[in-house]
């Protein structure tokens, strides 16, 4: 039986990767996905929680975590393309139009 | 007598025509203007008249209360007019002469183009001063006090457009804010002591106390800061710099307010107050020390003087002295009957010089005037009436009053001969620089350039186009000819003491029938050898005048040289003005600017607005930076401060 605590370092380790792409890569693709990467992390902590006490709860939240990312897939890809066909590029520090 | 219920339309007739002139002037004609000025004036003269036939020595007092105004537990002042035998001399003095010099004024104002402002200034004048003259109590007085400062403000600073005007004017009020101090202290003693201003409830309560012969208490403290107040507003020592810069409003105003009637509040108020006063010897003495020295003080920088006006400024500043020298030995109905008088032929002195000033095109320095009275007949004739009256020459009015003043200095028990020395020396004084103006200015050869060279000088507004040395026009000689008639006869009503017994019943309460008793009594050739003392008197002062500016006119300026020092003393009025502007004027000056305006404004209030925006917007700028637009840098902080939160929960080991 695998410990609790290895399931939370690695969803750590994965959510930390996120957050490093989410603020270091600057296409808009890679930062999408750095942000899945961390929502996988949380799923994969809150999956780890409902097996170590029994609770069910945790694993119906991240069903719900779930649908909200594919939610967000969608509407978030159709964003990129929008943006893509109008700037015909995806570096987020060109795509500043509302900077001040 | 039957009380008559439209009294207080006397005050508020003056004050419907200074509003419809002050509102509707500046459309209307001048015509129009005039008419109202003069008919709402006019109407308050009419009814002062009306009602003075009904009333006699013998009336009681008549109140009429209009409204209520301040009620606060047992303290309670009220709109309420006042009426006994001394407001009635007031209120005949001041509408009279005041309605005279109103049309005077048409005269000499026509040709200014602020003619519908200065009638409705001169009304509202009238308003306050009638409201300060039949007030029932001491803040209704004060309201027609400070009102009558105000006009006499506005029409000081009337040619605001000079800047020696306007600084006049402010002088004017600012020195008499110094009295009205002393005048407001005096009232607080009273709501204190006696719990009401009301005129006849303070004097009821007052009755009964006994004289403060030894020692100064409470009624000395009351009389001698009333006494202040009077200081101010009647131009007393050291008070009186404000009247001869004053000159600088139009000639009238200078005839109605600065000489005939406004500055004659003080005496009045001090006559009002006589309650006070006789109970208060040493308050009576300090009033005698001030009238006398400012009668004496006043009347040797009027030797000096070459401007026409500054001679009469002094020389009223002096008169005044002679009425509180006539309150200072308590014989207030001599100080009144010197107001009536002097009203008369000061009032007259002023509007003929007025009418020389006009005459001339506006020069008001003596030394460039003679000869005139070839020109100007009527002018010289009234002229000639005021200065035997004002110097003392029977029969004339001022012969009477001065004498009355003379002889209750000397007699009364109050008195002393030194009071008397100083006045009859005065008197002298006063005959000499008065006939010293009508020999520069009547006689002689004239010694002005031609008269449109003088045009547009000083004081006069007008550009009318005459050009030569011209007689006034009758709308101005009118209200001579009427005042030169009152300054001739203005005195009879003075003779074997009809005036004092008139009076007396006001002043009853205190020693006037004593007083009329003792005079009585007293060797009736004491008085005769004093009345003969200053008639000499005033006529060394006419021989010496006819000797040095009549006969041998070269004499006065080596005269002057000889004195060296004193005489620069003199013309420069003994550098009183300097000497306050020094002591006064320059500390507050200085203080402003260096520890106020240096120091606290701008060392402690700019400062702080100043250094906590600059603090503000240094903080900014630092923040500003972090506010980049760039969203990943955002998500750095969100970043940094979950970690913070995180690290924060497990160092204090939260769950």
């Amino acid at each position: 039986m695998v410990p609790l605590t290895h399931y939370l370092l690695l969803s750590g380790i994965l959510f930390v990767c996120g957050v490093l792409g989410f603020l270091i890569k600057r296409n808009i693709i890679t930062i999408f996905m750095s942000i899945e990467l961390m929502l996988n992390g949380v799923n994969l902590s809150f999956v780890a929680f409902a097996a170590h006490w029994h609770a069910l709860s945790g694993q119906i939240f991240v069903f719900f975590v779930m649908v909200v990312a594919a939610a967000e897939a969608a509407v978030g890809l159709a964003i990129i393309i929008a943006v893509y066909r109008t700037r015909e590029t995806l570096n987020v520090d060109q795509v500043n139009l509302l900077k001040l | 007598m039957t009380p008559n219920p439209y009294l207080w339309l006397i005050p508020v007739l003056p004050l419907a025509g200074a509003a419809i002139n002050g509102f509707f002037g500046r459309q209307s004609s001048k015509r129009a203007i005039s008419t109202v000025a003069l008919s709402f004036c006019g109407a308050a003269f009419a009814m002062a008249l009306w009602i003075a036939l009904t009333f006699s020595s013998a009336s009681a007092p008549y109140f009429l209360d209009l409204a209520r105004w301040i009620r606060s537990g047992s303290f309670n002042v009220d709109f309420a007019f006042y009426l006994d035998q001394l407001s009635l001399v007031m209120l005949l003095v001041v509408t009279g002469v005041g309605f005279l010099i109103h049309i005077y004024s048409v005269g000499y104002m026509w040709d200014d183009d602020g003619y519908y402002r200065f009638m409705s200034y001169l009304n509202l004048f009238m308003f306050f001063m009638l409201t300060l003259v039949l007030a029932k109590n001491y803040l209704l007085m004060f309201i027609g006090w400070e009102g009558v400062g105000l006009a006499s403000y506005l029409l000081i600073g009337f040619w605001f457009v000079k800047d020696s005007a306007a600084s006049a004017g402010k002088k004017a009020f600012i020195v008499n804010r110094i009295g009205d101090f002393g005048f407001l202290i005096a009232l607080f003693l009273i709501i204190k002591h006696f719990h009401s201003l009301d005129f006849t409830s303070v004097f009821q309560a007052v009755a009964p106390m006994a004289k403060e012969t030894s020692g100064a208490g409470l009624l000395t403290a009351i009389g001698i800061l009333l006494m202040v107040g009077a200081a101010g507003k009647s131009a007393q020592i050291p008070l009186y710099v404000w009247l001869p810069d004053a000159m600088e409003g139009p000639t009238p105003v200078s005839a109605l307010i600065h000489a005939a009637t406004m500055v004659t509040a003080g005496v009045y108020m001090v006559a009002r107050s006589h309650v006070f006063f006789e109970r208060a010897p040493m308050a009576l003495m300090v009033v005698a020390i001030i009238g006398t020295l400012t009668a004496l003080f006043a009347a040797t920088i009027g030797i000096a003087q070459t401007d026409i006006k500054k001679v009469l400024a002094y020389s009223t500043v002096s008169q005044l002295g002679y009425m509180f020298m006539a309150c200072g030995v308590a014989a207030f109905s001599a100080g009144v009957f010197h107001l009536m008088t002097h009203a008369f032929f000061k009032g007259l002195l002023f509007l003929a010089a007025g009418s020389v000033i006009h005459g001339v095109g506006g020069e008001q320095d003596m030394r460039k005037m003679g000869g005139l009275r070839v020109y100007m007949p009527w002018t010289f004739r009234t002229m000639t009436v005021a200065t035997f009256a004002i110097a003392g020459f029977w029969p004339l009015a001022g012969f009477f009053s001065k004498d009355e003043i003379l002889w209750k200095a000397y007699s009364s028990e109050y008195g002393s001969w030194v009071f008397w020395l100083l006045g009859v020396t005065t008197a002298f004084v006063t005959s000499f620089y008065m006939f010293r103006l009508w020999f520069m200015t009547f006689f002689g050869a004239y010694r002005g350039a031609t008269a449109r060279d003088g045009h547009g000088h000083n004081d006069h507004g007008h550009r009318h186009g005459h050009d030569e040395l011209h007689e006034s026009p009758w709308v101005m000689l009118g209200p001579l000819v009427v005042l030169a008639v009152l300054s001739v006869v203005g005195g009879w009503v003075g003779i074997g003491g009809r005036f004092e017994h008139f009076l007396a019943p006001v002043f009853q309460s205190g020693g006037a029938e004593l007083a009329i008793e003792a005079a009585d009594a007293a060797s009736k050739t004491t008085e005769y050898l004093l009345m003969a003392a200053s008639l000499v008197a005033a006529f060394l002062g006419f021989a010496l005048s006819w000797t040095l500016y009549y006969l041998s006119p070269a004499v006065p300026a080596r005269i002057a040289e000889g004195l060296g020092g004193l005489y620069r003393a003199v013309v420069n009025k003994y550098y009183v003005d300097e000497l306050y502007a020094l002591l006064f004027v320059k500390p507050v000056l200085d203080g402003s600017t260096e520890i106020l305006w240096h120091g606290v404004d701008q060392g402690v209030i700019d400062a702080t607005v100043d250094n906590s925006a600059d603090s503000a917007r240094h903080v900014s700028d630092n923040l500003r930076h972090m506010q980049s637009g760039n969203l990943r840098s955002y998500a750095g902080w969100v970043a940094a401060g979950g970690a913070i939160v995180i690290a924060y929960m497990i160092w204090m080991g939260v769950r």
